[in-house]
């Protein structure tokens, strides 16, 4: 029984539409699957900002070149070479294309902004942000003729031999069915919002967690297609996480929980210690790196410490900091002891070497005689009121996945490809991103081998 | 905290909105919203009189409901606007016609049609009144020009008076980091960006209304209306000159300025508001300021009868309906004047405010 389309694509953020308008447009018959009530479509795609491409030349949008060497070079640092390099090369050649195309599909970007972050010369920001990015997206496939299902979440799928034959969807109101399709289109994002999961290797520290987006990616498709024969790829710890307000909601919460002022001040761990160089690196690394370090803390749990001289030196934040008129006051309120505190910043406050600030660069700004130390940007914190932000591990996604050739074909665990399954974005971001992260390139993942995967599965149906 | 609830709410919105700033391409209003970190009650009245309700930033939300960061920008803006116009009301005691405005309009509207009316008939027997009059002078067979300029005169200077004190109490509360006055550039800056409803586009696709599909029809219709009012306010001057420095006397043929610009603006003044109320009839109800229903019906009601009974006028001018008609035309014109400061009619001002602001912040800052 069930309706059979040439493509069933399973997802309904980035990578599922790119996959969806390209191989409607490859002349197959679609459906979308998408979990998620219409609302919350799109999953981590609503909560994004902007995409990195390559490009020869500055344009309207973007204020320099970006080579695809430079590309592949920034990826090749963050990812410290675990990386595919023929599909990263080849996913950075393929970038430059998409960055017109996705305008044909109706995305709008905004003219380059400066200011708070500095990826004016590489990445393109999407006007309106990610869920505008979407509705364009979903108004053309549309348009297209694209079916879409929303509240239509995938629960088992039929393989044989490396073969997609069939999908089960339960629908809230006429219970579940089976629907067939000649090819297959995994976008179904990672598995961030299945706590269980996350703990099968973070251990109990999972449960102070906090996840950034959708509570809709729980990795279900993900399982299913590893226990059906594909092949994985990527380490399950690897995610990408970044430090987030703690008071910020379970799921869901955004961008708007981030905090970006560890480089004025200093963090500690709920003993009131510090425990990393905060002045390591430059945005946006230390702001990746802050996520596994807090998750590496006590109970998950962190403050940043900074004092009034530097509150309007960073982004406005959602939530306000917690304020002390003395350092005994505000470790109270943070339910740190008092003690501990001022000593911590006493001894940080000693460490201090005159220097010039500049957070725009590796300064001259730093401590002497303190472990950790503060390699760049340290200035005393000395002027009250105190302040803080308390933060906990953000995850963002997951990097573990199937392994996919550059077709974006899946491949199996016995080495062979999968007749008639693709994958695109975060369920085979860990193909490229072995470990970290540079901004952006999950949605270069997303619409790069959805746009790939499409189309394929478009030629297999067709054939 | 802050004046009413609603400016706390829009405080709150401004907040996440600061720490988010994914819409900041889409209007003046986010642009202007990162100039500052903290929202005193001028500040959120200037935002709120900055947004031109095109619905993008609620379409395009990440938090907006059932998201339980319950953003909603166009209607939390709409609100704190409506409100806005009558704290800075002049004289303090008629702000509170905002709050039931549809239903005094209605009155105000219905008791000037009627004095015109029963006006005619007290001071002309009813042969003239129903009678056929044609040629320069006729309509002041009805009524003497003298009386309808001095009542006329009367109701419109009123009228500028109010608004100009609104307008001040506004510019000086909104303008409180800058102050002082508006210069040139800011001036034609703003001129331009009202004249041509830029930041009613959602960023260039158009406006959202009914649904997630963006179009530019109320951009159109508020032209239409906004041009047509412009319009036969250009005729009604144009009109007045001629009686003054050529001592011509209306009725004027149909191919003279007065008429052509009247006809014009009539038609426009017919087209835009059956589109706008028919957008407002539609508009997703997430997006609409309920409880102010009635002042924005109200305002394109009267703006409706002002453009029909003009036209119909015209039309049956060389007939007997021309008494009757000319009584109900000019009442609704004197409703219209003297409703004026205490309804939508504002917004224009306001909003064309706001825009002057908006481009001086941006001068200072570019320099
Ligand atoms: C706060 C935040 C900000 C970010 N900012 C950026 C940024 O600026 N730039 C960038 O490049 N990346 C950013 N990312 C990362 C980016 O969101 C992801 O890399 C990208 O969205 C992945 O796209 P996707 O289509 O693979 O997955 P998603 O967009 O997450 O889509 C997965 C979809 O699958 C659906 N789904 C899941 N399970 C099922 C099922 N069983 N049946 C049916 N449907 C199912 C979900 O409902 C969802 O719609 C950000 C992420 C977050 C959380
Ligand atoms: S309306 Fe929503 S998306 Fe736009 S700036 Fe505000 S919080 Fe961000
Ligand atoms: S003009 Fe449009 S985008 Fe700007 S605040 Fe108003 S509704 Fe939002």
């Amino acid at each position: 029984m069930g309706s059979k389309y040439d493509v069933l694509v399973i997802g309904g953020g980035n990578a599922a539409l790119c996959a969806a308008i390209a191989a409607r447009r490859g002349g197959a018959s679609v459906l979308v699957l998408e979990g998620a009530p219409k609302f919350y479509r799109g999953g981590n795609t609503r909560h994004t900002r902007n995409m990195r491409c390559a490009h020869d030349a500055a344009t309207e949008i973007l204020t320099g070149p970006y080579t695809e060497d430079e590309f592949w070079k920034d990826l090749l640092v963050v990812t410290g070479g675990q990386t595919d390099e023929e599909l990263a090369r080849h996913m950075i050649r393929e970038s430059k294309d998409i960055l017109n195309w996705i305008v044909e599909q109706g995305v709008r970007w905004q003219p380059s902004l400066g200011g708070t972050l500095s990826l004016g010369r590489t990445n393109s920001f999407f006007l309106g942000g990610g869920r505008a990015m979407l509705n364009a997206l979903y108004l053309t496939a549309e348009r297209l003729g694209v079916a879409v299902e929303y509240d239509a979440e995938v629960t088992d799928l039929v393989i044989e031999d490396g073969m997609f034959l069939a999908a089960r969807v339960k629908r809230p109101i006429d219970g579940e069915t089976e629907i067939r399709a000649i090819s297959l289109v995994a976008a179904a994002g990672g598995f961030e919002a299945n706590i269980e999961w996350l703990k099968e290797h973070w251990g109990e520290a999972a449960d102070n967690f906090l996840i950034r987006g959708t509570p809709y990616n729980r990795g279900s498709i993900l399982k299913m297609l590893l226990e059906r024969g594909v092949q994985e790829v990527g380490d399950p710890t690897q995610c990408h996480a970044v430090a987030i307000d703690a008071r910020a909601p379970k799921f869901d919460g955004g961008i708007i929980t981030r905090h970006d002022s560890v480089v004025f001040g200093i963090v500690v761990n709920k003993h009131a210690q510090r425990f990393y160089d905060e002045g390591e690196d430059i945005w946006p690394k230390r702001y990746a790196i802050w996520g596994r370090l807090v998750a590496a803390q006590p109970d998950q749990i962190a403050y940043i410490i900074f004092d009034s001289t530097v509150v309007t030196s960073f982004m406005p934040t959602l939530f306000p900091p917690i304020a002390g008129r003395t350092v005994a006051e505000l470790a109270g309120k943070l339910t740190l002891d008092p003690a501990a505190l001022e000593r911590t910043i006493a001894d940080f406050n000693a460490a201090v070497r005159p220097g010039t600030f500049d957070h725009t660069i590796l300064d001259d700004c730093r401590t002497e005689g303190i472990t950790p130390p503060k390699t760049h940007w340290a200035r005393r914190i000395e002027t009250p009121p105190y302040l803080a932000y308390p933060v906990r591990p953000g995850i963002t996604f997951t990097y573990l996945g199937t392994r996919v050739n550059k077709e974006a074909r899946m491949l199996m665990k016995d080495g062979r490809s999968s007749a008639n399954m693709f994958a695109a974005g975060e369920i085979m971001a860990g193909n490229v991103l072995g470990k970290g992260y540079a901004a952006g390139i999950g949605m270069t993942i997303g619409s790069v081998f959805g746009r790939i995967a499409g189309r394929e599965a478009a030629k297999h149906a067709r054939n | 905290m802050h004046g009413t609830r609603i400016l706390d709410e829009a405080d709150r919105l401004m907040t996440v909105c600061n720490s988010c700033r994914y819409c900041e391409g889409l209007c003046a209003v986010f642009p202007a919203m990162e100039m500052r970190r903290a929202f005193s009650d001028g500040d959120l009245n200037y935002l709120a009189n900055l947004c031109h309700a095109c619905g993008a930033c609620y379409v395009d939300c990440q938090f907006s409901p059932p998201h339980e960061f319950n953003v909603n920008v166009p209607k939390t803006l709409a609100i704190a606007r409506a409100e806005s116009y009558a704290a800075y009301a002049w004289p303090r005691v008629l702000s509170v016609t905002f709050a039931r405005n549809g239903l005094v309009i209605s009155i105000v509207a219905a008791l000037s049609m009627a004095a015109f009316i029963l006006g005619f008939v007290a001071l002309t027997d009813r042969s003239v009144l129903f009678g056929v009059h044609t040629g320069p002078g006729a309509f002041y067979k009805l009524m003497p020009h003298n009386a309808m300029a001095a009542l006329f005169s009367a109701a419109f200077l009123y009228a500028i008076l109010a608004l100009v004190m609104s307008v001040r109490a506004f510019w000086r509360d909104i303008g409180d980091p800058i102050g002082g006055r508006a210069d040139g550039g800011s001036l034609l800056q703003a001129i331009r960006d009202a004249g041509e409803l830029r930041y009613l586009h959602g960023g260039g696709v158009g406006c959202y209304n009914e649904d997630d599909r963006p179009t530019d029809r109320r951009k159109l219709h508020h032209h239409l209306t906004s041009y047509g009012f412009l319009l036969c306010f250009a005729a009604t001057s144009v009109a007045t000159l001629y009686h003054y420095l050529l001592g011509r006397e209306a009725p004027y043929p149909w191919w003279d300025l007065p008429v052509v610009l009247g006809t014009l603006g009539g038609v426009g003044l017919i087209a835009g508001p059956i589109g706008l109320f028919v957008a407002k009839m539609r508009r997703a109800p997430e997006l609409l300021d309920q409880e102010r229903y009635g002042m924005d019906v109200g305002f394109i009601v009267m703006l409706f009868l002002t453009g029909a009974t003009g036209l119909a006028l015209l039309l049956l001018r060389e007939t007997a309906a021309m008494g009757p008609l000319l009584a109900l035309h000019l009442g609704a014109v004197f409703a219209l004047f003297i409703t004026m400061p205490y309804g939508k009619f504002v917004h224009g001002l306001y909003r064309f405010a706001a825009l002057v602001r908006y481009a001086q912040e941006r001068r200072t800052e570019s320099t």
